[in-house]
């Protein structure tokens, strides 16, 4: 319904452009940010918790590290309670809604055209370069995590939406982060 | 009085369409594109604030609604519990992977079944740091256990009502939006590189019209 009000709207925009169009515009960020809200505040409403993605990855990585090395991860502070008491990597909230996110994700991309193999980046970098910079940048931002407990999801989205203080610092935190860093890195970028 | 706290499995399932609901607009808002996600810390490009503080505001203020009718009760939702020292710094280490890597782990999920190659290397990569989070964790457990790990509100930092930091958290938004898209014109009209210039390994063809 008000997609189709905003891609009426991006049409518009789209009928002056030569290029033949391939992709479905965007949704207007504020549109966008507002479906967002209402997914959230519905989990809030049934679930009594929020979205998250962090938190159904730490238990995927704990389940594939488990079948390499079981006692380490069954003895692990950090992971090892997932496993305590017969208990399932699967078996959480998070697991079943990052599912969820993967099969919409999948669908959006196929549905406007974005759905492609390829690899994004910056201008200026070799696919090796990128693909090697979004490893690292992946270990940092997994680290970074864990140690926050919860990512822009879990923490910043959920808790932001709750008032949670920790939260708000985190979220904080992560924009002085990017932007601290981004000056040092910005040939990956610009 | 909700939350309504279904049986497991119909949470469960509640979790797919909630899920499927969000990865999908994640999508749409253009967060499977890593160039947009980076162009944030860049100035160029304000999505990720704009979506970010209008999803915040709107569920928040949802909460707000619903609280004053009586019809939700606040204190059956779960809050992160909050301990400063390793959040802000967790954060900190978390924003500078975000902008080295050009993505967090939910866009990165949404960008690597779209195909991006990319987004599948830093979901890799988040696995091993979250397992080298987990293989140090006995060395850092006391300082990734520190701080209050309480339900600690705005409002009990502030003194102030739920309303009322809901009235001050929205205005921090609209304050925000209106800065984003002051740097957004402004940018613009100094004809930075935008995403439309950028080249795309792949194919170079022009991103769509704003």
């Amino acid at each position: 319904m008000a997609m189709d009000m905003t891609h009426a709207i991006h049409d518009e925009a789209h009928a002056r452009d030569s290029a033949p169009m391939r992709e479905k515009p965007m949704w207007d960020p504020y549109v966008a940010g507002f479906f967002l809200g209402l997914v959230l505040l519905g989990t809030f409403l049934v679930v009594g918790r929020g979205l998250g993605a962090s938190g159904a990855l730490t238990r995927a990585s704990a389940k594939l590290a488990e079948l390499v090395a079981p006692h380490w991860v069954h003895a692990n502070g950090a992971i090892g309670g997932y496993f305590a008491n017969g208990g399932k990597w699967w078996d959480d909230w998070l697991v079943f809604e990052l599912v969820g996110v993967a099969l919409g994700g999948l669908a959006g991309g196929l549905t406007s055209g974005r759905f492609g193999i390829k690899v994004e980046g910056g201008p200026h970098v070799s696919k090796r370069t990128r693909l090697l910079f979004a490893f690292i940048g992946g270990i940092i931002t997994g680290f970074g995590a864990r140690l926050a407990q919860g990512c822009t999801s879990g923490q910043a989205l959920t808790g932001g939406a709750t008032l949670a203080l920790g939260s708000w610092a985190f979220m904080f935190a992560v924009f002085g982060g990017a932007y601290g860093v981004a000056y040092f890195v910005r040939r990956l970028w610009q | 009085m909700m939350p309504i706290h279904p049986e497991t499995w119909v949470s469960y399932t509640f979790a797919i369409l909630a899920g499927f609901a969000f990865g999908f607009v994640l999508e749409r808002a253009g967060f499977g594109s890593t160039r947009k996600l980076a162009a944030q810390f860049y100035l160029r490009d304000m999505t990720v604030l704009k979506v970010m503080f209008t999803a915040i505001v709107t569920a928040m203020l949802g909460l707000v609604a619903l609280r004053t009718a009586g019809l939700v009760d606040f204190d059956a939702i779960y809050v992160n519990p909050t301990s400063m020292p390793p959040q802000v710094v967790g954060g900190l280490i978390f924003g500078a992977g975000f902008v080295i890597g050009g993505y967090c782990p939910g866009t990165s999920l949404v960008a690597a079944v779209t195909g991006k190659l990319d987004a599948m290397a830093f979901v890799a990569g988040a696995g091993a740091g979250i397992l080298g989070f987990a293989g140090v964790y006995g060395k850092i457990e006391h300082f990734a256990k520190s701080g209050a790990n309480q339900r600690i509100l705005l409002t009990d930092w502030l003194h102030l009502s739920f309303g009322v930091v809901a009235l001050l958290v929205t205005l921090l938004a609209f304050a925000m939006f209106a800065g984003a898209e002051l740097i957004e014109r402004k940018l613009r009209g100094r004809g930075a590189p935008t995403e439309k210039d950028s080249e795309n390994f792949d194919d170079a063809h022009a991103s769509p019209a704003e």
